[in-house]
């Protein structure tokens, strides 16, 4: 099963789901009087959205092969991916998500800007770490004191 | 129409508000040069700013601002490094990038500047002229047309999601329809499908989504494809800036045209600059004659100017529906209707009598856009360039941390990014299978407007009855399902077509 047709089916139990969630919503006395209830829209998405996916499933249509390459993917090079790399900054992102708070704005966007460099291969850390603590200092800098949007910018035992 | 073009001048030559044009072509042309970053991008990083400038016309200025650079900046790296940024410069490519190698990329640049600058003028004309038109329907827009509207709206935007895609972008919409639905509602006080988690009791941020579906996508790829990371700018001469007297009897006729057809596919939802380009270039290289057709590929001046002109007046054209009508025409228009309405505007047919200095000074502000670009670019063409050279292993980090800063500070909400990192891997993978995104954003941000404007209209008619009373709500809702209807049955036609023909032979 091609990748899309995945989608579909995983869209499918989504919209399954979503209408079950839909029709077992419960109404307040009041609102079982209304025309337009809070699950009129839902209930009709979750019928497009079976009718839809079902469509994209049951199809024998391939997708055009120039559609495939279009854009940015090369199917015929998906090995050749660094997928290493890609999961490695995804977890530096949950990383920095995770301990932005505690950590403090400063650094840990240096932490989080220095660590991606390093997974992509750049070993000259002074420059790196120089780059980071400017981007960091002036985007701190640009959102608290310019804009007046609070970024805590040391860890908590700092203050 | 004159007290309203006073009232637009007199907003936009403010000084802060000549300020903040000139910084959003100046932020929009240098991201918007990046590969990876398109105009949707930037924008989306850009609201938390304009949101926090507090005023709409100013918030507004700034982002068309950085709409006109992006687009202009996407075509820089289109031509030195033919690496469009932006789908809407994928066109100007074509014959840029043959251009530059032949060591023409001054001249390249220049072109595409004048091209876009032409394009973006002709549309602001056009849009002072066409929008109030327009918008003299206002009184005739009641809920139920607005229902039809967004139908057509959302119908027109799978539609020309391009062949082979109606299904998966219909699915893209319904899908962003159902994540408008999480969260609480102005219409029912009760929080729906926030499975149990606070988080989600207002629903999901627009500008997470928005990061989500366009922003870490394209970074991650940028990571993933080693060919498309590949920023090595050539060292092609980029000094000749000046256009000849022949070549400018040339391009003018192109520019013409194409400003105007443009304008016009911009104006229809769901099309949009990508398409306006592509079409542009398609007939410009149809109506060439003899050699000059077989120049378009090659390094051909119009083939050039076709789409930068295009796709400039199309950016134009797309606010004609978003100002007027409260229809996004694209997926950058739909992140400014999200940013209108974090702002307490809400676009459509009474905005020019509610607010008539945004409406106007948006439109006056793009003249002035317009100009600022010229006079930026020219100059600075030569030395903007050498940001393209910034190595890969500075410019990743720096895009995904703009991306996640965007979310962060518009929520101060840590789960916030999390969602994001879900969400993105997700927008991931639907690329990877080739499913568009925009209808998903343009879904989502519509989702709420249409359930709330269908609610009124059947608590209004004590039913369904509105659909078919009313001529107008009838027309529209049958021209969205035309729509759909149209591309489906052609391309069954030619489907049945080619297998006849096969039996033929």
């Amino acid at each position: 099963m091609t990748l899309d047709k995945c989608i579909a089916v995983l869209f499918l139990t989504v919209s399954i789901v979503y209408g079950y969630a839909s029709y077992t919503y419960p109404l307040l006395p009041f609102e079982l009087n209304m025309v337009f209830l809070p699950n009129t829209m839902p209930l009709a998405l979750s019928v497009l959205g079976i009718l839809i996916s079902s469509i994209i499933i049951l199809s024998k249509k391939q997708v055009p092969a120039e559609s495939l390459t279009d854009g940015d993917i090369d199917f015929s090079r998906l090995r050749d991916y660094n997928w290493g790399q890609a999961l490695g900054l995804l977890i530096a992102m949950t990383l920095y998500a995770v301990l932005l708070r505690p950590l403090g704005f400063i650094p840990s966007t240096v932490a989080f800007l220095v660590g991606c460099g390093w997974i992509l291969g750049e070993r000259r850390l002074h420059i790196m770490l120089a780059s980071s603590l400017i981007g960091a200092g002036t985007i701190w800098y640009l959102v608290q004191e310019v804009l007046g949007i609070f970024l805590k910018p040391l860890p908590w035992f700092m203050g | 129409m004159l007290e309203g073009i006073m009232l637009g001048l007199e907003t936009a030559f403010s000084l802060q508000n000549l300020f903040l044009v000139v910084f959003g072509c100046l932020i929009g042309t240098l991201i918007g040069m990046l590969p990876g970053l398109g105009p949707m991008s930037i924008i989306a990083i850009m609201i938390p700013v304009a949101i926090n400038i507090g005023d709409p016309s100013a918030a507004l200025i700034l982002l068309a601002g950085v709409y006109y650079g992006a687009i202009f900046g996407g075509s820089t790296s289109s031509i030195l490094i033919n690496a469009p940024g932006v789908a809407g410069t994928v066109a100007t490519a074509f014959d840029g990038y043959p251009m530059a190698r032949q060591g023409k990329a001054g001249k390249a640049l220049t072109i595409a500047a004048i091209s876009s600058f032409c394009g973006g003028t002709v549309g602001a004309i056009l849009l002072l002229f066409f929008a109030p038109a327009l918008s003299s329907v206002a009184l005739l827009f009641h809920s139920a047309v607005y229902f039809a509207l967004m139908v057509v709206g959302l119908s027109a935007i799978a539609a020309f999601a391009g062949s082979g895609k109606v299904a998966k972008a219909l699915m893209m919409t319904i899908a962003g329809l159902m994540l408008a639905t999480v969260g609480e509602s102005a219409l029912f006080n009760a929080p729906r499908f926030t499975m149990g988690l606070s988080d989600l009791q207002s629903g999901f941020s627009f500008v997470t989504l928005a990061m989500a579906l366009f922003a870490l996508p394209e970074a991650l790829f940028l990571v993933l494809n080693p060919n498309k990371s590949n920023t090595s700018a050539n060292n092609q001469a980029i000094k000749d800036l000046r256009i000849t007297k022949e070549e400018a009897k040339k391009i003018a006729p192109v520019i013409a045209r194409q400003s105007i057809q443009g304008f016009l596919i911009g104006v229809m939802p769901g099309a949009g600059a990508t398409i306006a380009s592509f079409l542009g270039y398609a007939v410009e290289r149809n109506i060439a004659k003899g050699a000059e057709q077989e120049e378009f590929g090659k390094g051909s001046i119009k083939g050039l100017a076709a789409p930068e002109a295009a796709n400039n007046a199309a950016c134009t054209g797309s606010f004609v529906p978003l100002l007027t009508l409260g229809i996004p025409g694209s997926g950058t228009t739909a992140i400014l209707l999200g940013a209108l309405v974090a702002l307490n505007v809400n676009p459509g047919p009474r905005l020019m009598i509610d607010n008539p200095s945004i409406f106007w000074a948006v439109i006056i502000s793009m003249y002035i856009g317009n100009v600022v670009l010229l006079i930026l670019n020219l100059p600075m063409i030569p030395y903007i360039a050498k940001l393209l050279t910034i190595p890969r292993n500075y410019l990743i980090p720096f895009i995904l941390f703009f991306t996640m800063i965007g979310a962060y500070i518009g929520q101060n909400n840590a789960t916030e990014l999390l969602i994001l990192i879900g969400l993105g891997i997700g927008a991931t993978l639907l690329r990877f299978a080739d499913y568009p995104l925009p209808p998903l954003l343009i879904g989502f941000i519509l989702g709420g407007m249409m359930e709330n404007n269908f609610a009124r209209a059947v608590n209004l008619t004590d039913g369904a009855a509105f659909m078919y009373e009313r001529p107008m709500t009838l027309g529209l809702l049958l021209v969205g399902v035309l729509l759909i209807v149209i591309p489906i049955f052609r391309k069954y036609r030619l489907k049945t077509n080619s297998i006849n023909v096969a039996d033929g032979d």
